[in-house]
């Protein structure tokens, strides 16, 4: 294209954006702002679908018929995330198949949280409470980003949110009223998951090579370290308030800041977990390989019934 | 490996009686009657319909946006449409 019609419309995109506009599918977008909102969903449907992997574990374990339902429904939400957001993915123009092969080739990758065990039942409880905490920090903001389906998508997934950090809360918070092999089962899933959790909000901001473009296009709205400190003075009062500790001794309050101070969080740790190298990410991958595998012959077997019904 | 992809499914709801349907999203299915069954699993898992359309992508026809202002721009310069148009004596308040 003509680099003067180029820069026009970008100059009018980008006045848009500054004015709030919402950005809808058939709208002119420059390429590199399609491609990262393709980045940018896509992940974050993988993330909501791998996501139901952990927690799926313990179904079938849940210690209750209350808890087996509450779990029940809260990983069928996370599936029903991520329906949502791979169509809101098909509205850039990718097909929803071949998004979900580019994860299963490794070419795009998924929260680093669910590449994690869920080694108790507590554990069900720390995701919930902060894994899904974290998330749901992350998210609110994203209700107001720039591109028209990604925002619409957030409203109705934070909607659904709140119940699954409260039921994690309440686990946590039940197991601490508990014996002591209760409690310590409690502060060991919180002592295995904090860290991991504040990781979920990426690299720190000096390391962060999106977000300042992204930031500027109103697809994100705060940066990864506004959202950790935010994450962090949200759920300290919550660990104090049923006698958790939270593994870091650095963690206190600063009264000048107006924030809680936090110790440097182990950002190899971090890179070698998205980088494949995390205790379960081969283990998640395979499953997903696996399903779409084992699915194969019943989608085959709808659509020739569908294509002869359609003749008929 | 896209070739047996299942077609993909606007979705309209309608949240309660007196309201119109409300475009929510998309989902893929093989057939029509799968997409309803899917659309009532993905989008009203919290009775937020009592009534469901679905209609294949591929038959939506849209206006195109790059040309929207010419296209919308008739109905902008009739002000007399809008009832604060007009003047109205002292004394009438509600009309
Ligand atoms: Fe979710
Ligand atoms: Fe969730």
């Amino acid at each position: 294209m003509d680099t003067l019609i180029q820069d026009k419309l970008e100059k009018e995109f980008q006045e848009k954006i500054d004015k709030d506009i919402k950005i809808e599918p058939n709208d002119w977008m420059p390429e590199s702002y399609r491609k990262t909102l393709i980045r940018q969903i896509s992940q974050h449907a993988h993330s909501e679908i791998v996501g139901m992997l952990p927690e799926g574990n313990w179904i079938t374990r849940a210690p209750s018929l209350r808890r087996k339902a509450v779990l029940l429904a809260k990983v069928q939400d996370e599936a029903g995330h991520g329906l949502y957001l791979y169509s809101a993915t098909e509205t850039l123009g990718v097909s929803r198949e071949d998004t979900i092969d580019d994860l299963h080739a490794g070419k795009v990758k998924y929260s680093s949280i669910f590449n994690y065990p869920t080694l108790t039942w507590a554990d069900i409880g720390a995701i919930g409470w902060l894994v899904d905490g974290a998330a749901i920090m992350n998210q609110v903001p994203l209700c107001r980003t720039s591109y028209g389906p990604y925002a619409r998508a957030m409203v109705k997934i934070c909607k659904e949110e709140s119940f699954h950090q409260r039921q994690g809360y309440e686990i946590i918070s039940n197991l601490m009223k508990g014996t002591e092999e209760q409690k310590a089962m409690a502060q060991d899933a919180v002592n295995r998951f904090w860290w991991p959790s504040l990781m979920m909000f990426g690299p720190s901001d000096a390391d962060s090579k999106h977000t300042e473009q992204s930031i500027r296009w109103r697809i994100k709205r705060h940066t990864n370290d506004e959202l950790r400190q935010m994450f962090v003075d949200a759920t300290v009062p919550q660990a104090e308030l049923i006698g958790l500790t939270l593994p870091d001794p650095a963690l206190a309050w600063n009264e000048s800041r107006g924030h809680y101070d936090f110790g440097d969080i182990d950002w190899d740790e971090f890179w070698q977990v998205v980088g494949g190298n995390g205790p379960c990410n081969k283990e998640r991958i395979e499953a997903r390989i696996k399903a779409k595998k084992d699915g194969e012959w019943v989608r085959e077997a709808a659509l020739a019934y569908a294509k002869k019904h359609q003749t008929n | 490996m896209s070739s047996n992809e299942w077609p993909l499914w606007e979705v309209f709801i309608r949240s309660k009686q007196g309201l119109n349907h409300k475009h929510v999203g998309s989902l893929r299915a093989s057939d029509a009657s799968m997409a309803i069954q899917n659309a009532r699993d993905v989008y009203t898992r919290r009775s937020e319909g009592i009534s469901i359309w679905v209609v294949p992508s591929s038959l939506i026809i849209a206006s195109d946006p790059s040309e929207m202002d010419a296209f919308f721009e008739p109905s902008d310069d009739k002000v007399y449409r809008h009832p604060t148009f007009y003047n109205l004596p002292e004394g009438i308040e509600h009309m």
